[in-house]
């Protein structure tokens, strides 16, 4: 089965990957259309409109700097927290470790309305409603275990040896994760780091329920909002969703390798 | 760390190192070490798990409606909540939408989530590309693909019905969107779209780990593709297949975005599940105790889920 085939496949799997795609396409080609009348949208953009770009980022501009914004805090945080528990759990001869492993399996269970239904009460005492630490904190919820997750599987992997000679050296726990751990753990944290920033990019059930007002407000809800306000301008709605899309595309080129070891690393969950 | 090394200055030095008591101290303190690495993620895993599981149960207890954000009191009502929800015309469907809409996400992704895996396992140029670039669809927002979809499917300017219409396959639209019973198979479609690529990255994975030798041997036995395929690879695969339908099923009942921005829950609640349900009383009807007791619902479904495939999977493997 692991006979090199030729061609044909490929041409078949550019046929089934051109199916899988056509929405992607199908968004890009309606982002490209002039506004209003993208009813009769034809199968290819040949006559490229960019109003749509135009009111899009008028109307969504904000928007998307709160999702970079909110993506990248929800990044810093996760990894802070993430790492040294994926250490400990790794590495470290801790009692409770199988129980604490399978506490983050089930957190995987807890549907996001239930930890929103809670946090709402909580965050409105504690003023964290409307702000872009409590989105932060809460798209997290996606972030912390799987980075925990991944970045453990990551550091297993490192020859033990190499931790026994720092520790022969005379170096402290804390001294051996961040001088020799983390450095060696690079590719797992930039690994874990796209996928929490994708997770925090695509929420939408914190940010529409934690946020009362627009004062934060993701490019999500900003998307949502738009479906009900503009259904006459589904160029700018479109456009909106494009721009929504960048970070994954953009992740999926650049950093290929990363997003496919990260997707299968999720299997060791 | 701290109450571990306090406790040092407090007690007079010993006057010879006591060297089986330094040996626990220092183990004391290692270990103290050692629990600060995890401290920080262990606390904020139980403040944004823990302590919403635990709230929302102590919610689906008490009154709990916009007015208690004001009076701050929200009375103990006992099963009232529950009673409420469960009584309600709405939650039969909701319960059976969730069911079918699991089920049938499951079946859709699986299957052809390891077709694609089988077809990419085969070697062929730019294999890898191709099979990198099919994670789009999974890494896109899901209110992104919503949008998309719900644009698609729309009954008269849809590009799905104008398809269907050019190649002569029928005369007037589906209403995809706006039939009652066409709404649940279009967002069952937006969904199993969604979760292909998942599938086959962790099945294309499973694939990988499986010996090359043990499909060259089994071709050398004379066995064709379908009776290697049976003997061989599904076998072997059965783990990984497991753990990918668990998750599916885990991520597939609590799936909250993707209805919400295709059909918003209609049409005449037609793709309303237990997760938009807790989200309407909660959010819409600022009910939070009777939304946290739909959340208690929609999480033992979650665990019923989880145990019927836990105990059928054991049963598979006994076998």
């Amino acid at each position: 089965m692991k006979r090199t085939r030729g061609w044909p496949s490929t041409i078949a799997g550019i046929v089934l990957l051109g199916l899988m795609l056509f929405p992607v396409y199908w968004m890009v080609n309606a982002s490209l259309q002039p506004a209003g009348n993208v009813l009769r949208a034809g199968w290819f953009p040949l006559h490229p409109d960019f109003s749509g770009y135009t009111t899009a980022l008028r109307d969504q501009g904000g928007s998307l700097v709160t999702s970079l914004v909110v993506a990248a805090g929800s990044v810093v945080l996760s990894l802070a927290l993430a790492a040294p528990a994926a250490y400990a759990l790794a590495r470290l001869p801790l009692r409770g470790t199988g129980v604490v492993v399978f506490g983050i399996l089930v957190t995987q269970m807890v549907p996001g309305i239930v930890v929103a239904n809670a946090l709402y009460g909580a965050y409105n005492d504690l003023g964290l409603l409307n702000s872009r630490l409590g989105l932060i904190l809460a798209d997290s919820t996606a972030g912390v275990p799987f980075a925990i997750i991944v970045l453990r599987a990551f550091m297993r992997s490192i020859p033990g040896e190499i931790i026994e000679a720092a520790r022969m050296d005379g170096a402290g726990r804390l001294r051996v994760f961040r001088s020799v751990v983390l450095p060696l753990s690079v590719n797992g944290l930039i690994t874990a780091g796209l996928f929490v920033f994708l997770f925090a990019w695509s929420d939408f059930l914190f940010a529409l329920t934690l946020n009362t007002t627009d004062a934060v407000r993701p490019v999500t809800v900003g998307l949502y909002q738009y479906i009900g306000a503009h259904t006459n301008q589904w160029n700018a709605l479109m456009a909106t969703a494009v721009l929504a899309s960048l970070p994954a595309s953009a992740l999926l080129v650049v950093a290929q390798r990363h997003i496919t070891a990260g997707a299968t690393g999720g299997a060791v969950k | 760390m701290r109450s571990g090394s306090r406790r040092t200055p407090d007690r007079p030095a010993p006057p010879r190192a006591d060297s089986a008591r330094t040996v626990a101290r220092a183990r004391l303190r290692e270990r103290v070490v050692h629990g600060m690495f995890l401290l920080p993620a262990l606390a904020y895993l139980l403040l944004f798990f823990g302590y919403p599981v635990v709230k929302n149960v102590v919610m689906s207890f008490q009154q709990y409606t916009a007015a208690t954000f004001y009076t701050g009191s929200a009375p103990f009502v006992g099963l009232r909540n529950y009673a409420k929800i469960l009584s309600s015309d709405l939650f039969g469907p909701a319960l059976l939408t969730t069911v079918l809409f699991t089920v049938a996400s499951l079946l859709g992704q699986f299957v052809p989530g390891l077709a694609l895996a089988l077809f990419f396992h085969r070697k062929f140029p730019l294999g890898g590309l191709l099979r990198s670039l099919l994670l789009l669809p999974w890494l896109l927002p899901l209110v992104v693909s919503g949008t998309t979809w719900r644009w698609m499917l729309d009954t008269d300017s849809g590009v799905v019905n104008r398809a269907l219409r050019d190649l002569h396959l029928l005369s007037s639209g589906v209403p995809w969107l706006t039939g009652t019973s066409q709404a649940l198979v279009s967002v069952i479609l937006v969904n199993i779209w969604v979760g292909i690529p998942f599938n086959t990255a962790l099945l294309y994975g499973g694939l990988q780990d499986i010996p090359a030798h043990l499909h060259e041997a089994a071709k050398l036995d004379g066995a064709g593709p379908l009776t290697t395929f049976r003997h061989v690879t599904w076998p072997l695969l059965r783990p990984v297949a497991g753990v990918v339908l668990l998750l599916g099923v885990v991520y597939t009942v609590k799936v909250f975005d993707i209805i919400l921005v295709v059909t918003g829950g209609g049409p005449a609640g037609a793709t309303e599940t237990l997760a938009t349900r807790s989200y309407e009383l909660s959010f819409e009807q600022f009910e939070f105790g009777r939304g946290a007791a739909m959340g208690n619902v929609l999480v033992l479904v979650s665990l019923a889920f989880a145990l019927v495939h836990l105990r059928a999977n054991r049963r598979a493997l006994n076998a």
